[in-house]
């Protein structure tokens, strides 16, 4: 009989810790397929941040370093220096990526640093229990922001793949979602994109994924993916805001 | 013969790491380490390798982590604030069992502190930067030679129990020039990197470098089996240099440039028939606490002298288990004792015992 769907072969054969209705599987899984698509998990490195992925390391089945919060980066930059031949990735939340290590991620842009980032942005802190990221929509309820996120006191959101996009060594940045079949379809085609660009040596390719969290959104799994479509990609819109390699902004 | 060179401390320890198999420095902009940086970023282009300047010194360790994990030998280098933001880094690569060396060009402090030479960050060093059960080992050269020789064994240290190797010099030693060599390069035995993070090549499972354990049972294994490398370090590789210590009746301890001025003051007292001596910790981490205590037989006091406000002094009273009276100089912020100050000292104490 033929075999019409099974498991990434870079996708190990356990048990995630990931929340029901969560779209980290989701992502794992299109990183993975991408990996196998390229036939490169042999000679791939994931670096994988703190929050919800901290864990990611027992799930890929290439090679993986667990970071200090935010220095995924960083200690990526460290592997590809000493290996450049290998395919190294990061897998970061938007606390990670997007608070405490955005030197870090605007350095391997402005480096142009032949790496790729997958940022999974969910608005919120999911580990520590759903405080407030710097991603959290206005008006956002949050553990930390109880009464909405005020901009005036707390600050505005910030738009990831716009900023990374005016760094001279980014080439490629999206925007994705995985609200939808359509929109995984899209997201994969990205990922995939992006870790080519790393193959063709490019420098820096980021793929930003909206994800959902059900869990500390207090939505249903359901309830969550229609949030990801009407309020995140309001302020996150969908979209490449830089490719080297073809149009912008498409 | 060898060839004798004229350097810096801090060039000196550059061209070490280099022909340790050192080919990936990362580091950030600070005095007084300065010239040992300069020195990477001329050479390292020219030899296939990485000298990347950071956008912080928590960028540039986390680099480090990176590139040991790979398995490749790396070295980063800062003076003492710059350590302070590298200690979260540091206490990573302790958990994950990652080789590495970092040069730490002391300056006074705290805070901004000041750019001339100091041993204020001994406390720092040897009770291990960063969060955790953790040490790195922690090697201390008095001359530019030295920086040269235990630059060599830091690299073959920190691979033979993958656990960072932290070189603590000051900025007097740094910038100081002695004629040096290089060919004494020692050759241990190391074992194979089967644990790097390189790419399996699907020829075996995936490793991982992680310190994170969130079963408190496998942490305390995790951190336990970390502690037993700890006690063959200890058993191992504790060094020291006595200078005139075995019929010393007052035997001065310290290290690195103190050590040099302590050994000036010895010679003097000598000279006025004190039977003064120097007993010189080469590794701080592991203290070479058998040594020291073995002198408590002989000596009727130790001097510590520092350019710290005391800090090393402790380590002394707790290796000679309080059975000789322990005394303590030093100067700080930058101010270098002179062998006549420390001299007094020595006199001081030497007309009290009498």
């Amino acid at each position: 009989m033929a075999v019409v769907f099974e498991r990434p072969h870079a996708l190990l054969d356990v048990d995630t810790h990931y929340c029901p209705g969560c779209t980290h599987g989701v992502i794992h899984r299109l990183v993975a397929e991408v990996i196998d698509e390229l036939e490169c998990e042999g000679r791939t490195v994931a670096v994988v941040p703190v929050g919800c992925a901290v864990m990611a390391y027992d799930y890929f089945a290439c090679d993986a370093i667990e970071a200090p919060h935010g220095r995924a980066p960083a200690v990526a930059t460290g592997v590809k220096r000493a290996l450049p031949d290998r395919v190294v990735f990061t897998y970061q939340g938007d606390g990670d990526l997007a608070a405490i290590g955005t030197a870090e991620t605007v350095h391997v842009g402005t480096r142009g640093e032949n790496i790729t980032v997958i940022f999974v942005n969910n608005a919120i802190y999911g580990m520590t229990g759903g405080q407030m990221a710097p991603t959290t929509l206005p008006g956002q309820v949050t553990q930390t922001s109880p009464y909405g996120r005020d901009v005036k006191t707390q600050g505005n959101p910030i738009r990831i793949c716009e900023m990374m996009a005016t760094l001279s060594g980014t080439a490629y940045a999206a925007r994705v979602s995985v609200d939808s079949p359509k929109a995984i379809g899209e997201a994969k085609r990205a990922i995939k994109k992006a870790f080519q660009y790393q193959l063709e040596g490019r420098g820096l390719s980021i793929v930003e994924v909206l994800s959902s969290c059900p869990t500390n959104w207090g939505m249903s799994p359901t309830e969550a993916l229609e949030w990801v479509r009407t309020e995140m990609q309001g302020y996150y819109p969908l979209g490449v805001y830089k490719d080297v390699g073809g149009e912008e902004n498409v | 013969m060898s060839e004798k060179l004229l350097m810096k401390g801090n060039e000196a320890v550059a061209e070490a790491a280099i022909r340790a198999g050192c080919r990936h420095f990362f580091g950030y902009p600070i005095t007084p380490q300065t010239e040992l940086s300069a020195y990477m970023a001329k050479r390292m282009p020219k030899i296939g390798g990485t000298f990347l300047q950071a956008e912080s010194e928590v960028a540039a360790i986390n680099m480090v982590l990176g590139a040991g994990a790979a398995g490749a030998r790396v070295m980063t280098s800062s003076s003492s604030p710059g350590i302070s933001l590298k200690s979260e880094g540091l206490s990573y690569i302790v958990g994950s069992e990652v080789p590495c060396v970092v040069m730490n060009v002391q300056r006074g402090g705290p805070g901004l502190g000041g750019i001339q030479p100091a041993q204020s960050d001994y406390f720092q060093a040897t009770r291990g930067p960063g969060h955790g059960d953790m040490h790195l080992i922690v090697l201390a050269p008095a001359s530019v030679q030295e920086m040269v020789d235990l630059c060599y064994d830091a690299f073959d240290l920190a691979d033979l129990y993958r656990n960072p190797v932290m070189i603590l010099a000051d900025g007097m030693l740094g910038q100081m020039m002695e004629p040096v060599e290089f060919e004494n390069q020692p050759h241990r035995e190391l074992p194979e990197k089967s644990w790097a993070t390189n790419g399996h090549q699907n020829r075996r499972p995936h490793n991982v470098i992680n310190s994170l354990y969130l079963k408190a049972p496998e942490l305390e294994a995790h951190v336990r089996d970390i502690f037993k490398k700890y006690e063959t370090i200890r058993e191992k590789e504790s060094r020291c240099e006595a200078y005139l210590a075995d019929d010393a009746e007052i035997l001065l301890v310290a290290y690195g440039a103190a050590a040099r001025l302590c050994k000036n003051a010895v010679k003097m007292a000598r000279e006025r028939g004190v039977r003064a001596g120097l007993l010189r910790p080469i590794t701080l981490w592991p203290f070479p606490e058998r040594q020291l205590f073995s002198h408590t037989e002989h000596t009727k006091a130790f001097l510590t002298v520092e350019m710290s406000m005391g800090q090393m002094v402790e380590d002394v009273k707790l290796a000679s288990q309080f059975r000789v009276p322990t005394y303590f100089y030093g100067r700080t912020g930058g101010v270098i004792p002179t062998p006549e100050e420390i001299l007094e000292q020595i006199l001081k104490i030497a007309g009290g015992a009498r």
